[in-house]
């Protein structure tokens, strides 16, 4: 009796260290595939880098080495920098997303304030017409919208590039969502005070909406800075070239020789994103995601 | 008394909100009309002619256009690579992205780096990032190709064979979409209630593959079927990586649907024949929306 009240503990005290080996081992399990899976996603950026900065002979070398033997970052990117207009590219890329997110906003912040909140004849119809918009991508009416602009004489222009996307229907629908749970007495409050309609959307409205109108921003600056379709179709002007056609522009005159160059343009043409989602990481996931989540 | 004197007032509040609405709607009215409706119609109504991008005038062919791009052989083929592209992209981001967010959720520390780490690639240039995978696949400078050496492998001539160009394409699209999809299971893991897990441990059920088949695996359900829909919809929407990385070579074997629009479109100008194209496009797209809302309405309703 006595030994076996003695012997309890012993095995009882095994299975917790088992326990804690297993679970020790499990967490190492987890660790290196998701290190594995890490290691794949951010190998293009490391290479991209470091490419970069190394020389074109210990790029066209055999033997390969992560890290530069010699350091040409100045040559590469200089070469970059003078054989394409990589900073007006990257302005252009400031230039349309801002354009683009300041119609948006004006357009959409009302459209769908008076959706949520207002009886107008028409209303539904409109509805009806952003849902229908929502499953359109800007693929499907490029056709009769570069026809227009060229018989407009508008191709090449910041205009054309920014002109399909002034409206987004995917703004109106999220802040539709977000207006709806806007409580009605403040508004019905803020009527009898005097204040006019406009004036509740901007100044009581929109400041409650401030999380999803930044979530929108990012998601919106986000998918034009990285547009190639549409501006490859309207825009066969160097000077007018957002990011990605710039890229294509570059690569194309480099012809996929110089290496060192190629990497060096791909680096700048990324870093204002990279940068701006290292430094706003939880805004950008929610501005990203959030056509999935809402 | 009270219901006197309000009354005047909420007639007036209605004109008021009849104009204000009605202007407000206006600009966002007149744009869509501007560059969805009228649009849409006109694809419709080009789908049916020859016309041809400068030609001055243009003929009511039916479904001529319709006819020709079903039964050509280009279109075909392109068809079923954007299908196989899909087919590939589709459980690829979705598997692993389910696998990645089960195993990111339990971390505290080092869950910000796994999420930098894997979403990173969203944010990107594809395009420039395109240029960089070009450099790492490159037969002969290429790591990649490198370390298959260095393994004793053949090399793999990633982009220039034709059996290899569109799963290796895939293969980069999976790296692009699989962060976006990690979030929201992450979303949808963090919504599932603690005490659920618990509960089941009492119940017995103790192993991490049972647990996640009895709670995890089904409370994700709608949001698993979110996935696989926007998935799907922005696999099928392929164009960048094809552009740059191999303009649908070599020998076609990586021609997918838009960029074909895209050529007949905007290169070669045949418009009447690009409009037949962009409704067999915004076919597949609709198909797969109507799938998107049927799961947004079980996400609503769970």
């Amino acid at each position: 009796m006595g030994a076996a009240a003695l012997a309890e503990p012993i095995p009882l005290r095994a299975t917790a260290a088992q326990t804690r080996i297993r679970r020790l081992l499990s967490l190492l399990a987890t660790h290196a595939v998701l290190m594995a899976g890490a290691v794949f996603m951010l190998l293009p950026f490391v290479w991209m880098l470091m490419t970069s900065l190394k020389s074109p002979g210990e790029i066209f070398s055999a033997d390969f080495t992560l890290w530069p033997r010699r350091f040409s970052a100045v040559e590469n990117y200089d070469r970059a920098l003078t054989t394409a207009p990589l900073l007006r590219f990257a302005l252009n890329g400031f230039i349309i997303c801002f354009g683009i997110l300041v119609v948006q906003l004006l357009v959409a912040i009302p459209a769908a304030y008076a959706l949520a909140k207002l009886k107008f004849p028409g209303r539904n119809p409109l509805f009806v017409l952003v849902l229908l918009g929502l499953c359109i991508p800007v693929q499907v009416p490029a056709l009769p919208l570069y026809i227009a602009l060229a018989s407009l004489g508008l191709l090449n222009t910041y205009f054309a590039i920014m002109f399909p996307f002034f409206l987004s229907v995917f703004a109106i629908f999220l802040f539709r969502q977000f207006f709806k749970s806007f409580p009605d007495d403040i508004i019905n409050a803020a009527r009898l005070d005097g204040m006019s309609e406009f004036e509740i959307v901007w100044r009581i409205v929109v400041p409650s909406a401030w999380p999803a109108i930044a979530a929108f921003s990012v998601f919106s600056a986000v998918a034009h800075w990285n547009d190639l379709y549409w501006p490859l179709i309207v825009v066969s002007d160097t000077r007018l070239a957002p990011p990605p056609l710039g890229m294509m522009f570059f690569a194309d005159a480099e012809t996929g020789s110089n290496y060192g160059a190629l990497t060096a343009a791909a680096t700048v043409l990324t870093a204002p994103l990279v940068i701006a989602f290292l430094v706003a990481r939880r805004r950008f996931i929610e501005g990203i995601t959030m056509t999935g989540v809402k | 008394m009270a219901a006197e004197l309000s009354r005047p007032r909420r007639s007036r509040q209605h004109w008021i909100e009849r104009l204000t609405g009605t202007g407000f709607a206006l600009p966002a009215f007149a744009l869509l009309i501007m560059v969805n409706l009228l649009p849409l119609i006109a694809v419709l109504y080009l789908s049916l002619t020859d016309y041809e991008f400068g030609a001055l005038e243009a003929k009511f062919v039916g479904l001529a256009n319709l006819n020709k791009a079903l039964s050509d052989p280009i279109i075909r083929r392109s068809l079923s690579n954007t299908l196989l592209y899909v087919a590939i992209v589709l459980p690829g981001s979705v598997l692993l992205a389910l696998a990645v967010a089960v195993l990111v959720h339990g971390r505290r520390r080092t869950r910000g780096f796994y999420e930098v780490a894997y979403f990173l690639p969203v944010t990107s240039t594809l395009i420039a990032m395109a240029t960089v995978w070009q450099f790492l696949l490159h037969p002969r400078l290429g790591p990649v190709n490198a370390a298959l050496r260095w393994f004793g492998l053949a090399e793999v001539p990633f982009l220039s064979d034709p059996a290899w160009a569109l799963p290796t394409l895939a293969v980069i699209g999976i790296w692009q979409l699989l962060g976006f999809n990690m979030v929201l299971f992450l979303a949808g893991l963090s919504a599932i209630p603690k005490d659920l897990y618990e509960a089941a441990e009492i119940d017995g059920v103790a192993t991490g593959i049972d647990r996640f088949l009895t709670i995890t695996w089904p409370l994700l359900g709608p949001t698993t079927m979110f996935v696989i829909v926007t998935t799907s919809i922005t696999a099928f929407k392929v164009f960048d990586t094809v552009a740059v990385m191999t303009r649908g070579g070599p020998m076609g074997s990586s021609e997918v649907l838009l960029y074909n629009i895209y050529l007949e479109g905007f290169q070669y100008f045949h418009t009447g024949y690009a409009a037949a194209l962009t409704v067999i496009f915004l076919f597949f797209i609709l198909a797969f929306s109507v799938a998107q809302t049927f799961a947004l309405e079980r996400r609503v309703h769970y």
